[in-house]
């Protein structure tokens, strides 16, 4: 009964409730922004609600969380400026069809997805947070390792028409990642003696160069081109188009969930790793991946959503964050009195009920909301570029500088946006270089602490994979995954045939 | 796994370099910490830099492999005059951000680039300049208070007037 009446809370409470329709709709803008993310948003709203009660302290920072995922796949359809990290993956095929004219199409059936992989995301939270949480604590330093090299392996999905060029950027993605003071040892790594490369460099700057400024550029190739007028038919998707993509958002949902309650991997990793699923189980896209494929949206923006409620589960049950997001309201919750942990979900169960019905609640606006701002967010697109491209420009700056408030990031932002130009126009991809930036630290850290675990014992590192029914899984898919990229697997698969 | 495209201006130039940059960068990598030990804080780095001077030597012979395009040339579909003018833009916008502030330095950048880009009148271009950073300023700076460089404008005492006229003291 106690549950019920803590899910209830915020339903029947109206200030609840329009605190999360407004954290959410404020999310969403916040999001599609780039430079401006959730992590921030919510750490300038502790500073707010610090003196507030914590059910509508809370509600608030839920809203903008929820909406703050969704939202940054805006921009990365409609300027392929991903407007937070974890829509990398969605401006790979909504992006294309933007150029088609399709952006409503692709924010439609975005919104119902997102709407989709949050609600799996918020139900695995209700019933199997302490399973799931159980599950995740068992991941050892070699699992998080065979994690961030799946992810690496991405790269095959990404390349384009060269692998070698995608090889190229992803390694040198990890490269870049590895620079400054190694948080192990202290040891430089790439700094060249400079103060500047110490703190190493800033992942929204190689994110906003490589994708905002390096577009842009790109762009003024064709200035004098009309922009394309997007086509705002039918924007809710018809039910045979969301049947037809649910079991693949279905299963990406759940790796979304996986991925976000793993303490440290958050929407990012989770859409990355749907993406490259999806390219491998949709053997015929009606439209080529990268080009515009639905399965390209459906993909990532199920799982980054479905990691919302994942990224709870460690949170609440055993006090680790699941990403920096939750991070910061492990804080806002400390600041409150509570202790986030085993003993919240025994002593204070109804504090576990009321997140899961803000979430459940967030989740509802977002669709709403989602819906039914389309046409005047899209009529930007449809400006003529030789405004459109400064303004990005300038928001670009302004991102990359808001950051840390340095300038350093936007000289940063500049010289990986040129960097980015040549690599793009010299047919290199783009997206492996944020992928390895994104999973150098993880597989970095990991791969160290692993080998160390083992006495520095390549042998013995294989033995306890071996021994690791967890272990042997993850590593047994990598191997697959790898060998299904290479001409091997078609080798074995013609003979089969044959 | 060989491109069919021809071989752009200026390609063959950007392999050799960055054929080149990844031996530097291996070079540096075996500086953080030789072959110490599989656990020392160069092992990744060396892996991913070797990886990429590979992987730059393939991409160097598939090039030099191809044949160069007939119709492009860097001045026109490499670097052509905009993409300069907009790097130089970027790069000055920087330069006087701290000194001159965000709003005059953010408002001279839209409007210079809107004016070349378009080929507009200069008030058209200055106009949607002032509104846009209008609606950047409010949402960075007033929104989510994100500190910009106020430089000459004397932004502390604007917001407080606005902040004073809000709460009803302002007159």
């Amino acid at each position: 009964m106690d549950a019920i009446h803590a899910l209830l809370i915020p339903i029947l409470d109206l200030e609840l409730l329009a605190l999360i329709a407004i954290g959410t709709f404020a999310g969403i803008y916040v999001g599609a922004i780039p430079g401006l993310s959730v992590t921030m948003a919510v750490s300038i709203l502790i500073s707010f609600t610090f003196s507030w009660e914590v059910y509508p302290a809370l509600a608030l920072m839920i809203g903008i969380y929820m909406g703050g995922v969704y939202g940054g796949s805006r921009t990365a359809i409609l300027l392929n400026i991903p407007g937070a990290p974890a829509a990398i993956a969605t401006a790979l095929d909504g992006y294309p069809m933007a150029q088609k004219g399709m952006a409503g199409e692709a924010i439609g059936i975005v919104t119902v997805v997102s709407f989709i992989g949050g609600f799996i995301g918020i139900f695995a939270l209700a019933l199997f947070a302490p399973l799931l949480a159980d599950f995740a604590i068992r991941f050892q330093p070699r699992d998080y390792m065979f994690l961030a090299l799946l992810g690496i392996l991405l790269v095959g999905s990404l390349s384009g028409d060269s692998l070698a060029k995608g090889v190229f950027a992803g390694a040198l993605g990890i490269g870049l990642g590895a620079v400054g003071m190694d948080p192990l040892t202290f040891t430089e790594r790439f700094t060249f003696g400079t103060d500047a490369l110490r703190a190493g460099v800033s992942f929204v700057a190689v994110m906003i160069g490589m994708f905002g400024i390096s577009e842009g550029l790109m762009q003024l190739h064709t200035i004098n081109t009309p922009a394309i007028k997007q086509k705002i038919g039918r924007i809710v998707p018809s039910w045979a188009l969301v049947r037809k993509h649910l079991p693949l958002g279905l299963q990406t949902s759940s790796i979304g969930t996986v991925i976000g309650a793993l303490p440290g991997t958050g929407g990012d990793i989770a859409a990355l790793i749907a993406y490259d699923h999806a390219t491998r189980v949709t053997k015929n896209p009606e439209v080529p991946f990268g080009q515009g494929a639905i399965e390209g949206l459906v993909a990532p923006e199920t799982a980054n959503n479905a990691a919302v409620g994942g990224a709870f589960i460690p949170m609440l049950t055993l006090g680790i964050p699941g990403d920096s997001v939750t991070a910061i309201m492990i804080g806002a919750l400390f600041i409150h009195g509570l202790n986030p942990g085993p003993m919240l979900m025994v002593e204070q169960p109804d504090m576990f009920w009321f997140i899961v019905s803000a979430l459940t609640l967030a989740n509802v606006f977002m669709l709403v909301f989602g819906l039914t701002g389309i046409k005047a967010f899209v009529k930007i697109v449809e400006m003529p570029r030789s405004v459109l491209l400064p303004v990005i420009l300038l928001l670009s700056i302004v991102g990359a500088y808001a950051v840390s408030n340095s300038l350093n990031d936007v000289y940063w932002m500049l010289g990986f946006g040129v960097f980015g130009y040549f690599l793009k126009a010299y047919g290199y991809p783009l997206g492996p270089v944020i992928l390895g930036v994104i999973l150098s630290r993880l597989l970095d850290d990991n791969w160290r602490r692993a080998i160390i675990s083992e006495r520095e014992s390549l042998w013995d590192l294989l033995l306890g994979t071996l021994s690791s029914p967890l272990s042997l899984v993850l590593f047994v898919s990598v191997v697959l995954i790898f060998v299904s990229k290479t001409p091997l697997w078609g080798m074995i698969f013609r003979k089969r045939a044959a | 796994m060989q491109s069919k495209q021809p071989r752009r201006p200026g390609e063959l130039a950007f392999n050799i370099a960055m054929v080149l940059g990844s031996l530097f960068l291996l070079w540096s990598a075996y500086g953080i910490s030789g072959f110490e030990a599989l656990s020392a804080p160069g092992a990744i780095p060396m892996v991913t830099t070797a990886i990429m001077v590979l992987c730059g030597g393939l991409i160097l012979r598939d090039t030099l492999r191809k044949a160069p395009v007939k119709d492009e040339t860097i001045a026109k579909d490499i670097l052509p005059m905009p993409v300069i003018v907009t790097i130089a833009a970027i790069a000055a916008y920087a330069l006087v951000l701290k000194p001159l502030g965000f709003l005059p330095t953010s408002f001279l950048f839209l409007t210079v680039l809107v004016r070349y880009l378009s080929n507009g009148s200069l008030l058209r271009a200055a106009v949607i300049s002032l509104v846009t950073v209008a609606i950047i300023y409010l949402l960075f700076r007033i929104v989510f208070t994100v500190l910009m460089p106020p430089g000459i404008v004397p932004e502390g005492e604007i917001i407080a007037w606005f902040r004073a006229l809000f709460s009803g003291k302002g007159n």
